[in-house]
């Protein structure tokens, strides 16, 4: 195959992947979430000024799949918040060092917003960033094997319960 | 002590006590500008951020007092200066950006400049132009610096006030709360990140909520669900003179022995049922040597200094407006962190901040009460657990600390 047919095949296994990934959490599906992740992978959300400033403080901070897990359970059976829904609106992909066609490891950036809908029916644009991810290929379907949520601005709206 | 019969009864506050606090006092315009001239303006010292922000000459930070911007910047001399926000011309804001270095500030409008002290150093064109126009000959740039601060720190935690006669830092604080600062801030800070929580509620609200021991295991039922209420029994409250302040802390019942760490298994979760697939974050590291896992701080009327096992936090309450607020949040570690407690800060950043997994329901729930003050014109709250004083505590099912933070509100409100 050539280059710029497998870039167009590694835009289209991110886009699915994340396709899938808004569908669970936007579905309220959140169990399905952390199988869209490997064993061993990252997931953090962090603010573009950490991020431009090299500081590691994560808002939500998954070192491994068990952790993305936990949180899941956690929101299901601990914690306390209103009901409410996110819809994501995720922008076409961007392959990242696309000439590497040799690994297993796809590396893929993509705009998000994400509007929050509320029990009362109150709807506001909660957060718009960027993800930055690797997708695994090595195995029977594509995987995250890291997830960087980076969000444009610094403020956060009341809390943030449901992952993004 | 009782405290019940020291007040007077206002037309904000119309009764003499602290257990029964005004609704009006979180929605009312004129408390809210009240607040600003007395409370945040007047004689209280006003979290500002840390002396590690601010490391070299000229370096500076955008900051608030209340709701009024203010500037943070390291002098030539090495001191640190404060001002208003605002030049002195027209009333522009002066800096943008949240942190920067200068040698001079200024304003984009008309350039009127600055020096680190906030002397009026520059007007354009202040001798016109061509023989014409012009400032009068009267005009003297020495009456028109900027408004400057009072600044002072402890143990790299800076604060600003805008009144002149507000007491020293230390004076103001009191002995247990610089003990208990000084504690978590034992040496050279390094920020780890920021973010900002936005909330739908008076400042007060929050404020209320992080003084509010009893809450705590009732609204946050993390460490409930996953069995793990044994790790902190003994602790306590204290509030200092004022009332303004506070300390809330809880530690393990007997210091583990040995490695120092408190990552025992009885700490961890049970493996059934409900159990953490990934109980790491449960561990952590009695770094202060007194096996204190947690340690909540507030001074009045701004400032909440956090230790929940290894993340520090400084926490700064910007008012936004009658029902808005800005919790601005600056995660911290030392310069010497080893890699391991470095790491540690991070993982159990989960537990805290808008998604932390112990505080994601504070930011929804003082809202809650917002929304729910439109029919509560003349009523009261009930602030009466662990009686009707101020005075520190040992049990955790005590409002002492809200009464102490109304003691000091009255005084400076006079109201």
């Amino acid at each position: 195959m050539d280059v710029t047919a497998q870039h167009g095949l590694y835009h289209g296994i991110v886009s699915g992947l994340l396709a899938d990934y808004a569908h669970c959490i936007d579905g309220d599906d959140l169990e399905s979430w952390p199988a869209l992740f490997t064993d061993t992978a990252t997931y953090r959300i962090t603010t573009a000024f950490n991020h431009a400033q090299g500081l590691p403080i994560g808002i939500i901070d998954a070192r491994n799949r068990n952790m993305m897990e936990d949180r899941i359970t956690a929101l299901r059976k601990a914690n306390i918040y209103e009901p409410q829904r996110y819809r994501h609106i995720i922008s076409v992909v961007r392959l990242i060092d696309a000439a590497d066609v040799a690994s297993d490891i796809i590396q893929a950036e993509a705009s998000f917003i994400v509007v929050r809908t509320t029990i009362d029916g109150s709807q506001d644009l909660f957060v718009s960033g960027r993800y930055l991810d690797e997708v695994d290929i090595s195995g029977a379907r594509p995987l995250f094997a890291k997830k960087l949520v980076v969000l444009d601005s610094d403020k956060i709206d009341t809390l943030l319960a449901i992952p993004l | 002590m009782s405290d019940t019969s020291s007040y007077k009864a206002t037309a904000f506050w119309p009764n003499d006590g602290l257990t029964d606090v005004p609704y009006n006092l979180y929605d009312d315009e004129a408390i809210y500008r009240r607040e600003r001239e007395r409370l945040f303006m007047g004689p209280t010292w006003n979290v500002l951020g840390l002396e590690c922000e601010v490391p070299n000459p000229g370096d500076y930070k955008t900051s608030f007092i209340g709701d009024v911007p203010v500037v943070l910047v390291r002098a030539k001399d090495g001191t640190l200066r404060g001002f208003e926000n605002r030049c002195a011309h027209r009333g522009a804001l002066l800096c943008l950006e949240r942190f920067g270095n200068a040698r001079a500030f200024t304003c984009v409008y008309h350039a009127w400049s600055y020096d680190h002290d906030g002397n009026l150093t520059g007007v354009a064109f202040q001798n016109g132009v061509k023989g014409e126009g012009g400032m009068p000959d009267d005009f003297r740039r020495e009456d028109h610096g900027l408004r400057r601060l009072q600044i002072a720190s402890l143990s790299g935690l800076v604060f600003g006030s805008f009144d002149p006669a507000v007491p020293p830092l230390a004076d103001y604080l009191g002995p247990d709360i610089v003990g208990r600062i000084r504690r978590v801030l034992p040496k050279p800070l390094k920020v780890l990140g920021y973010y900002t929580q936005t909330m739908r509620n008076n400042w007060k609200l929050y404020f209320e909520n992080v003084k509010d021991p009893y809450h705590a295991s009732i609204l946050h039922l993390f460490f409930t669900t996953f069995r793990l209420n044994r790790l902190s029994q003994k602790g306590g409250i204290i509030v200092d003179d004022s009332g303004g302040h506070h300390v809330s802390y809880s530690k393990l019942d007997e210091k583990p022995g040995g490695d120092g760490d408190y990552n025992s298994a009885e700490l961890r979760a049970d493996t059934d049922e409900f159990g953490l697939k990934a109980p790491a974050l449960l561990g952590g590291r009695d770094e202060f040597d007194d096996g204190i896992t947690l340690q909540i701080l507030t001074v009045f009327p701004g400032l909440v200094l956090q230790q929940v096992r290894n993340s520090l936090v400084v926490r700064q309450i910007v008012p936004r407006g009658v029902d808005r607020t800005d919790v601005v949040w600056t995660n911290y570690g030392f310069a010497d962190d080893d890699e391991e407690l470095a790491d540690l800060r991070l993982l159990q950043a989960n537990f805290i901040g808008p998604a932390g997994y112990i505080s994601m329901e504070d930011g929804a729930v003082v809202a809650m009460i917002q929304r729910a003050l439109p029919g509560t014109k003349g009523d009261t709250s009930v602030v009466k657990m662990g009686g009707d004083g101020t005075a520190s505590q040992e049990s955790r099912a005590t409002e002492t600390s809200i009464r102490g933070f109304w003691k000091a509100y009255r005084k400076i409100m006079d109201i």
